[in-house]
């Protein structure tokens, strides 16, 4: 046996590495990091931080784009490349999806590098005990832990790989990469860290679970078709060999698992509690590029490997969707923090994307990448508004200190007020043209019934956004009512960043339109 | 859609079951109540309440076991490559030192942050 083994001929594995450059050089940074971390002195670490994280990020959105207008890479009216040895497919749909996530992790990171004293979201030392000396000196002495940056940007790498990997243990491992950081970034609260840490703990035993059951359908799949490839086990479902009750069993964990990490009613449970405990950088960073990558990889995987199942798993899709919208909305009315608030928001969105997701056409695939860049923006922007609204404990997260800001602060409370708008839909935001896209295409689908659910809870969940409106503008404000900082050029940025994209995406919206569905033309490599 | 009464079925049956034994539980089971019984756990270390400031327990076991598994990961690959070393030439030398060089950047920050000091 060792014999023929020392004998054989080992071919070592082909990597494109000049398709794969933008994921490479976000996990170098990353790595670069932490060696900053250990080498530089205190004092310059933030400088040079800023510098990788933003500049990397910048650059890594320049190579997408370059690897997107490559000629030879789409030759022959190709819908890609599978690189990698088959672990990892570079399409047009991919590439869009890693852009939007680049461009959204940059302005979250924007936030995430606000540092002015008062307004900095991350703990000094998170190893103190909460209320102990140690934490009260470690904030005298005005540290913050600047290991947020390459923690970013290793979830961000995962990210990126996460609706690109073509196997499934691949996705698995993206699926840590990305989840690993984020829980860590989760408990570093420089405010309520009990709170933070609660919220940490929350979504790591309940991120674990779900990749336990991920993990577990993968199995399921592999013990089906012999093979983690997405275009296999498409392959063997569609010759109909093997045992149906393997491949649905895996069908539904596997889609359990990515679900989960989408928000998708009933596995949304640690959604509210984590975006309301987390920093609030850290919820703009989930709520957005999360999301965006989570949506990628559900994607993906049920349009390639479960593409000729439509019909099974359609009538759970089309539950879970209703559920998603209709109880993401209905929660939302009585929520009194602004953060819950923004979380069931952010629920009810992703049953409207998964209207597009269940149509499984190109229009589909199209409408769902451009609401997820449109949306994407929206919640950074206004995450951004909730880190300004200060009392002397932290951020004003309730809605009764929200009162009569408009009063007080109309620029803030108006920019707010536009984002609250543009979740409700209203025209000539971008938040209508998203989901005038996702209806359609469901429309088109044939899921007629699921719009009227998704408009009638559209309307449910306009009344809680103008709500929150009402109560800004035509209240009092209370005696102890928050002050409204201001804030330094980037948490700025990432406001007018979020009202600009906001207006552009709703009053011209074509050309990213356009992007969409040129990208979505050809749907994913198989 | 005859496909989904089956899952229907279990689904109201396992909910009939559940509510039906916390309720059941709750009416019929006698109460008698101490305080072993109201505390979260059954054994251990007990988790309230903790001094202020300390209450802590030493984790220099638990990072020391966690550095000595990196390593261990880190062998499991080197012996097969060392193994196969001729005829995965240039491509095997390379990936080893980009792993290598990975895993050392890990024990560098562990090194620099004090993760070595006993005390």
């Amino acid at each position: 046996m060792s014999a023929t083994i020392a004998a054989g001929v080992i071919t070592p594995p082909s990597i494109e590495y000049s398709q794969l450059c933008p994921m490479l050089l976000v996990f170098g940074l990353a790595v670069a990091g932490v060696l900053v971390e250990a080498f530089v002195p205190r004092q310059a670490r933030r400088g040079i931080h800023l510098v990788l994280t933003l500049g990397g990020l910048a650059a890594a959105f320049v190579l997408t784009i370059v690897v997107a207008s490559s000629k030879s890479l789409f030759r022959d009216h190709a819908a890609g490349h599978v690189a990698a040895m088959g672990a990892v497919a570079v399409d047009r749909p991919t590439l869009f999806i890693q852009g939007t996530i680049l461009v959204l992790a940059f302005v979250s990171v924007l936030l995430i590098a606000e540092s002015s004293h008062d307004v900095s979201s991350f703990a000094a030392q998170a190893a103190a005990i909460p209320g102990s000396a140690e934490e009260r000196e470690g904030l005298l002495a005005g540290i913050t832990h600047t290991e947020v940056y390459p923690l970013t940007m290793f979830a961000v790498g995962g990210m990126l790989l996460f609706p690109a990997a073509n196997d499934l243990l691949t996705m698995f491992v993206a699926l840590e990469v990305l989840s690993l950081p984020l829980y860590l970034l989760c408990g570093l609260a420089r405010r309520r860290r009990l709170l933070s840490q609660e919220a940490a703990m929350k979504y790591f035993l309940l991120g674990a679970f779900s990749s336990a059951f991920f993990l577990f359908g993968i199995a399921l799949l592999y013990g089906f078709a012999g093979s983690v490839r997405l275009s296999a086990i498409a392959a063997a479902a569609s010759s109909d060999t093997g045992s149906t009750t393997l491949l649905l069993a895996g069908l539904a964990l596997v889609g359990l698992g990515l679900l989960f990490k989408i928000g998708a009613v009933p596995f949304h449970g640690w959604k509210p509690d984590v975006y309301q405990g987390a920093p609030t950088p850290v919820t703009a960073l989930m709520a957005s590029c999360t999301v965006v990558s989570a949506f990628g990889a559900l994607l993906r995987v049920f349009y390639v490997a479960f593409g000729q199942l439509t019909w099974d798993w359609r009538p759970a899709m089309w539950t879970i969707a209703i559920l998603t919208m209709v109880a993401g909305a209905l929660i939302a009315i009585t929520q009194t923090d602004v953060k819950r608030l923004l979380a069931y928001s952010s629920i009810a969105h992703a049953g409207f994307i998964l209207t597009g997701v269940i149509a499984a056409t190109a229009a589909g695939l199209s409408a769902s990448l451009f609401y997820l860049a449109a949306y994407g923006f929206t919640t950074i922007g206004a995450f951004a508004v909730v880190t300004l609204v200060r009392d002397p404990a932290g951020e004003a997260a309730h809605l009764s200190q929200w009162a009569g800001l408009g009063k007080r602060s109309p620029l803030v409370a108006g920019v707010f007020a536009f984002f609250l708008l543009a979740f409700a839909g209203i025209p000539l935001t971008s938040g209508f043209t998203g989901k005038f896209a996702v209806f359609q295409a469901a429309v088109a689908g044939g899921a007629v019934p699921l719009v009227i659910v998704g408009v009638l809870s559209s309307a449910i969940a306009a009344f809680f956004y103008v709500r929150v409106i009402v109560l800004m503008f035509f209240s009092d404000p209370a005696p102890d009512a928050p002050s409204v900082v201001t804030p330094s050029v980037f948490t700025s940025a990432a406001v007018v960043l979020g009202v600009v994209a906001t207006v552009v995406l709703g009053v011209v919206p074509q050309p990213l339109l356009g992007l969409a569905s040129h990208a979505a033309s050809q749907l994913f490599v198989r | 859609m005859s496909l989904y009464v089956p899952i229907l079925v279990l689904a109201a049956l396992s909910a009939v079951f559940a509510v039906f034994s916390i309720v059941m539980g709750s009416l019929a089971g006698p109460k008698r109540w101490n305080r072993a019984k109201l505390s979260a756990y059954e054994c251990g270390i007990q988790p309230t309440p903790q001094p202020l400031g300390g209450g802590r327990f030493p984790i220099k076991y638990y990072l020391t076991a966690m550095l000595f598994i990196v390593f261990d990961i880190e062998i499991i690959f080197l012996y097969p490559w060392a193994v196969a070393f001729d005829r995965l030439g240039m491509f095997g030398l390379v990936e080893m030192v980009l792993f290598i060089v990975t895993v050392l950047v890990a024990f560098a920050y562990v090194w620099r942050r004090g993760g070595l000091e006993w005390d």
